[in-house]
């Protein structure tokens, strides 16, 4: 398959989202098990609304604005554990007009 | 510490199990509350969406006199797609077209929304905007919940967890582990709006009539996975779904997002969908473990339903019939443990599991407890097999001067090179086992 780019912001802007401001919900526990231990990171490619982000010296960066609070990003951690997921306030993150 | 309980249920999350579960219980006249930490019941919720009917009629029989309802399914395909092709069956019935209507296309935002209305005027209490921390426990036993709002400690004889996929509850109280990425299903769709008269014509239904496509093959890109197509009144919804093992583990680092876009663009699919106006995009993980998955249900003043206890099915893509059964079996449990006056411990909550291992609900994930082991480890049937029978479908039909009887031996030699005699008969086999 032919990969594609995607523009997934393009696609998040559709959505309602009300952003708990300064609050994330979800929070990387150790930036240093990101950039020195894991080596998969695939939380980059496989976060659906693209929260996560390798940076140039291997480090991930987390911004939870669009997040869909799918989940997944907090289960294929498991060889780290290094995702602290909590819903987000009551009230709070995407609120989903047809669902 | 034990506080005296303010409500004989609480229930978590207002969702079809979470709906169907305190409609029941107000119905029989217990005081129950109900905590959504959406802005409103469905604005937190995804799903494909397919309703089915028996379910709901099993709760408010007269549903379909005011649910929001797109459009009654008369219509369902099943492709198996290559590169550039698909074959397919249709199973169409004017049978379907009858009323009462098996199944229904549904907005999640706004059938959740109608539902919650019937459950508060069936007397429940339904707070909006709040999450739910914690449970509360005197020791072993379950009296309450605690919010994320000043004083948000509340207290009640029983709590039902109807708190999604995600059940961040249980696992904190350590009634059971994480989820396995093996065990979940991470699906993308968006909702594409067009002209109603474009969809009945492309589609070739009526004004109420609606059509499903289930689709597998290479829009995958070989994980375990499908896509689907919904016509709703005035918008179509697509997505895919894919296993999240299978996401994390792709060589390719295929993004769910990018995935969903390549199969858009598929010519067999982009025809159906030009033209359409997006107009959001959600993710959602489907439990669909199966039967060895399902974790413990209840426990002293706790009981489980829907996708929280991983009630999907996953073979039939069925999940808001199973999610509103649970929720329905478990507040008649409560109901005749409130009635017998003995408590709310585990032994009085046990006759939950033993309605649902009664009900549909457990016999066909029991019918298909193999499935999600067999097709993971032979990812073939997502990959190979549609491959072969597209690329057959065509040879077969391309009149191009070469004798059919070399054309079957061409077909032959391919799907034996693809995957060995012995191979196919084992997979036939396989899949047999698992379904039989």
């Amino acid at each position: 398959m032919n990969a594609i780019a995607v523009n997934v912001e393009d696609k998040l802007f559709q959505n309602r989202y009300r952003v708990d401001a300064g609050r994330p919900h979800i929070k990387i526990k150790s930036a240093d098990v990101c950039t020195n231990i894991c080596v998969s990171k695939s939380c980059t490619y496989v976060c659906p609304a693209s929260c996560y982000k390798t940076e140039g010296n291997g480090s991930v960066t987390l911004i939870t604005d669009g997040c869909l609070e799918c989940g997944s990003c907090r289960i294929i951690c498991s060889d780290h554990a290094n995702v602290d997921w909590e819903y987000p306030r009551g009230g709070h993150g995407i609120l989903f007009k047809f669902g | 510490m034990k506080k005296p309980s303010q409500f004989d249920a609480i229930v978590v999350g207002a969702g079809p199990s979470g709906n169907a579960c305190a409609y029941t219980m107000a119905k029989a006249g217990l005081k129950v509350l109900q905590i959504e930490r959406g802005e409103y019941p469905g604005s937190k919720n995804v799903q494909g969406a397919i309703l089915y009917a028996k379910a709901l009629e099993e709760i408010i029989p007269d549903f379909r006199e005011d649910a929001p309802l797109e459009r009654h399914i008369i219509e369902q395909r099943m492709w198996m797609l290559d590169e550039s092709s698909f074959v397919g069956t249709h199973i169409r019935s004017e049978e379907y077209n009858k009323p009462p209507y098996n199944r229904y296309t549904i907005l999640r935002a706004q059938f959740d929304k109608w539902f919650s209305s019937k459950v508060r005027e069936a007397g429940a209490l339904l707070i909006c905007e709040t999450t739910v921390d914690h449970l509360i426990m005197d020791g072993e036993q379950v009296v309450g919940v605690q919010c994320d709002r000043l004083n948000g400690d509340v207290y009640a004889d029983m709590v039902i967890l109807a708190d999604g996929v995600n059940s961040t509850l249980a696992r904190k109280a350590g009634f059971h582990g994480e989820i396995e990425a093996g065990n979940v299903a991470l699906a993308v769709k968006e909702i594409l709006f067009m002209p109603e008269d474009v969809i009945r014509q492309r589609f070739n239904i009526g004004e109420e009539s609606g059509v499903v496509i289930e689709m597998v093959g290479r829009i995958t890109d070989g994980m375990m996975g499908t896509g689907f197509l919904y016509t709703n009144k005035e918008s179509i919804t697509i997505g895919v779904g894919c296993m999240l093992a299978d996401f994390k583990a792709n060589p390719n680092k295929t993004t769910p997002y990018g995935l969903l876009e390549q199969m858009k663009r598929h010519p067999s699919i982009a025809p159906l969908i030009e033209g359409g106006e997006m107009k959001e995009y959600c993710a959602h993980l489907i439990p669909e473990g199966g039967f060895h998955a399902i974790p413990q249900i209840y426990g002293n003043g706790w009981m489980i339903v829907g996708d929280s206890g991983g009630f999907v099915n996953a073979v039939h893509r069925e999940g808001s019939n199973l999610a509103m059964t649970t929720g329905r079996l478990a507040a008649e449990t409560a109901i005749a443990a409130k009635a017998a006056g003995k408590g709310f411990k585990a032994a009085a909550l046990s006759d939950y599991k033993k309605k649902l291992d009664a009900s549909f609900v457990m016999k066909d994930l029991y019918k298909y407890r193999d499935m999600p082991a067999v097709l993971h480890k032979n990812p073939q049937f997502f990959t190979s097999y549609p491959d072969m029978v597209a690329q057959a479908a065509r040879t077969m039909i391309t009149v191009d001067g070469v004798d059919k009887k070399t054309k079957e031996r061409a077909i032959f030699a391919n799907f034996r090179q693809t995957r060995k005699l012995t191979g196919l008969m084992g997979d036939a086999y396989k899949l047999w086992k698992a379904i039989r």
